[in-house]
């Protein structure tokens, strides 16, 4: 049988008719965009070509303030390297405690440099408060850099209300949206949002390759400063072949919009209604409300991540895990503490992230392999006892931590 | 995906003596908070012989954490309880065939684990000093915690001096930043910055004493270096060259290179070869440096 993919918040499939796309600008049309000759006079009308397509997915009104990169962590440190260093006398950047490493890893670095960082709290449906938000607006903030949607648990912000927020205060907005690209639809001509970053592989494009939108007029300076690259704003020659295949990805992600948001979102749904229903002790974390389609991040109670995956695995179902043990850090994820769950559950959650390539068998079939996994794992936790947990479970096994 | 010997998944797949020993006579309770783990492990030791008849572990933790507890159990049963304390973190780690770094403090966990139960059937209260941080260096497996407490209690104050104490930073250097932040913050704490040596890798080594190592052994350690230079000396006179002993002071090896060698532009490289010989033969972290370098203080006395 063949094995089932639902770790698309990691990385998707390459979509065939994006490699197709691809593969003349390998080998017959790999001249140097820059260069006067034949072998490349295809490559500048083909980058063209793609940069119109990433402009159409997110409503940018011009194709100029699409500026490719390597990756939505390159997006992320231009965006906002970028914004402290065209504005020197503003020291204060606000994000939240729910951001990816590629912002909140730089932006604890800043820390160190003497930017004073202020991280909005979540609560435990991994929601923000605008109130809190709005207070730390002020002129001496550089930047705001708040996620599009969460990657562990799909959680949606409202970025564009609060780019409306922070305009008003005169103050810069970046937004990391990797997860919501070509699955919410995006109109960036209309909001003040000033940057977005956007990442390749995470829409069935290949990994390496990145996108930060630049609104006009936006104050900018570069990361990599050399060549004249992307209007000299992102130097180094261009990753041809991945962009036109991102190019070709962001105008499938545009046909298969409705798709991702009805048939997708009901494979999502059927899963996690399915599993909650066999499974006791378990439940859904971040706003089931407000979520993306594809995603489900359902934490079992009383077991470890990295153990259930290891059990997928065998039987072929690939997801991911908000476990410390997965990443081989000391904290399970920095995402489910900040939403207040329990050691116990925050240590057993699983991420199930779907895509269009998913069928509602495969969906059938993960809904009947959890449970008995489940169960194998419960009978060897100490919180334990025959069908259900240990009464008290955080008392009757309190273990010595060293 | 961690990269899991076949015996980690055996041992994870099919683990053996799990749940708890019905008529169980001690009972370890311990927990890791580096990463949230926990394991109870119920031993049946028979009070006339003290073997450990049953043993069966629970555990809430990854694929590593259970097998390590599977392993403790098949390594401990029918053992007496004496020679089960015997049974080290590194024995557990052995007998699945190796753990990833990240994951050793699983096997530490296990061995914990049976310290606590044997107290607990011996009525005695058992608590741990042992404390662990974030793991800094991959290739040596050295956590925070321990860096730190180096730091401090020697007083230390390059990035170089902590290699030499505990090994950290002695392979790839890609944790040297983290080492450095470490440093920068307990030399903060007393009122101290830490000033960075040059680019790093170029800087010749200061010499640095652990006490411990040289207290005891030192000549048989001395012996192991003079016997590791023999061997390569070999070589060394088939192109016309030679190594002698100068010094040795705590981690610090001094060589004269001469004939040939002296002067010879592969003699970085030679030196480099011989120091991995010597921290193979000697099984600690060591650094081979030309007599040239040694500081003058050591040269003088």
């Amino acid at each position: 049988m063949k094995d089932i993919y639902m770790d698309n918040n990691a990385t998707t499939m390459v979509d065939s008719v994006v490699v197709e796309e691809m593969l003349p600008y390998f080998s017959e049309q790999f001249g140097n965009p820059s260069s006067m000759h034949s072998f490349g006079n295809k490559v500048g009308f083909a980058l063209k070509a793609a940069r119109k397509q990433v402009q159409r997915l997110i409503g940018a009104e011009f194709e100029s303030e699409i500026v490719f990169t390597s990756c939505g962590s390159e997006s992320d440190s231009t965006a906002i390297l970028s914004a402290i260093k065209a504005q020197p006398d503003r020291k204060e950047i606000i994000t939240t405690v729910v951001e990816h490493p590629a912002v909140l890893t730089l932006c604890e670095f800043l820390e160190t440099e003497g930017y004073t960082v202020h991280k909005l709290k979540v609560d435990t449906k991994g929601r923000l408060d605008l109130d809190e938000y709005r207070s730390l607006l002020s002129d001496k903030v550089a930047v705001v850099s708040v996620m599009w949607a969460n990657n562990e648990s799909g959680t949606i912000f409202p970025v564009e209300k609060m780019a409306d927020m922070a305009n008003e205060h005169g103050v810069m907005f970046h937004t990391d949206a990797v997860q919501a690209v070509g699955k919410l639809p995006i109109d960036l001509e209309n909001s003040n949002i000033h940057m977005l970053s956007l990442s390749g592989h995470k829409l069935h494009a290949p990994k390496g390759v990145g996108v930060l939108y630049l609104k006009r007029g936006t104050r900018f300076r570069p990361l990599l400063r050399g060549g004249h690259q992307e209007r000299g704003r992102r130097a180094g020659t261009e990753n041809v072949t991945s962009i036109i295949g991102l190019g070709k990805a962001c105008e499938l992600a545009m046909t298969h919009m409705e798709f991702e948001n009805v048939q997708v979102k009901a494979m999502r749904d059927r899963l996690q209604e399915g599993i909650l229903s066999a499974v006791p002790y378990s439940f859904v974390t971040g706003d089931p409300e407000n979520r993306l389609p594809n995603t489900a991040s359902i934490a079992f109670e009383y077991i470890e991540g990295e153990a259930i995956l290891l059990l997928m695995n065998k039987v072929g179902i690939a997801a991911s895990s908000g476990s410390a043990c997965t990443s081989g850090s000391l904290e399970p994820s920095h995402v489910m503490m900040a939403m207040s769950i329990p050691y116990t559950a925050a240590h057993g959650t699983v991420r199930f992230s779907l895509s269009r390539y998913n069928t509602m068998e495969e969906v059938e079939r993960v809904v009947a392999e959890i449970p008995p996994i489940v169960a194998k794992l419960r009978k060897l936790s100490p919180y334990w006892k025959e069908d259900g947990p240990a009464e008290n479970p955080e008392q009757s096994f309190a273990p010595v931590y060293t | 995906m961690w990269n899991y010997s076949e015996k980690v998944q055996e041992h994870f797949f099919d683990p053996k003596n799990a749940g708890a020993v019905d008529d169980a006579n001690a009972t370890g309770d311990v927990g890791s908070l580096s990463c949230g783990d926990a394991l109870r492990l119920t031993l049946k030791v028979n009070p006339e012989s003290e073997i450990i008849e049953d043993a069966g572990f629970q555990t809430f933790g990854c694929g590593s954490a259970i097998a390590s507890s599977s392993a403790l159990t098949e390594i401990i049963k029918g053992k007496t309880i004496d020679e089960a304390l015997e049974v080290s973190n590194q024995d557990i780690a052995d007998y699945l065939d190796g753990l990833p770094p990240e994951k050793m403090h699983c096997s530490v966990m296990g061995r914990e684990a049976l310290q606590a139960a044997v107290a607990d059937y011996r009525g005695e209260e058992w608590s741990d000093d042992h404390e662990e941080g974030a793991l800094i260096c991959k290739c040596f497996a050295i956590d925070e915690v321990m860096v730190e407490e180096t730091v401090r209690s020697n007083n230390l104050h390059t990035v170089e001096e902590v290699t030499n104490f505990t090994k950290a930073g002695g392979g790839c250097s890609s944790c040297h930043e983290a080492i450095e932040g470490v440093l920068t913050r307990v030399l903060a704490e007393k009122g101290e910055s830490f000033v960075a040596a040059g680019i790093g890798g170029a800087v010749p080594a200061v010499a640095a004493t652990p006490k411990e190592s040289m207290a005891t052994g030192a000549l048989k350690r001395i012996r192991l270096i003079e016997k590791v230079l023999d061997e390569v000396r070999p070589a060394l006179q088939a192109d016309n060259g030679d190594v002698e002993l100068v010094e040795v002071t705590g981690k610090a090896i001094y060589v004269h290179l001469t004939g040939a060698c002296s002067g010879c532009q592969m003699a970085a490289m030679t030196l480099g070869g011989i120091q991995q010989r010597l921290i193979e033969e000697l099984g600690e972290f060591v650094k081979v440096l030309p007599d040239t370098e040694m500081p003058v203080e050591i040269a003088g006395a």
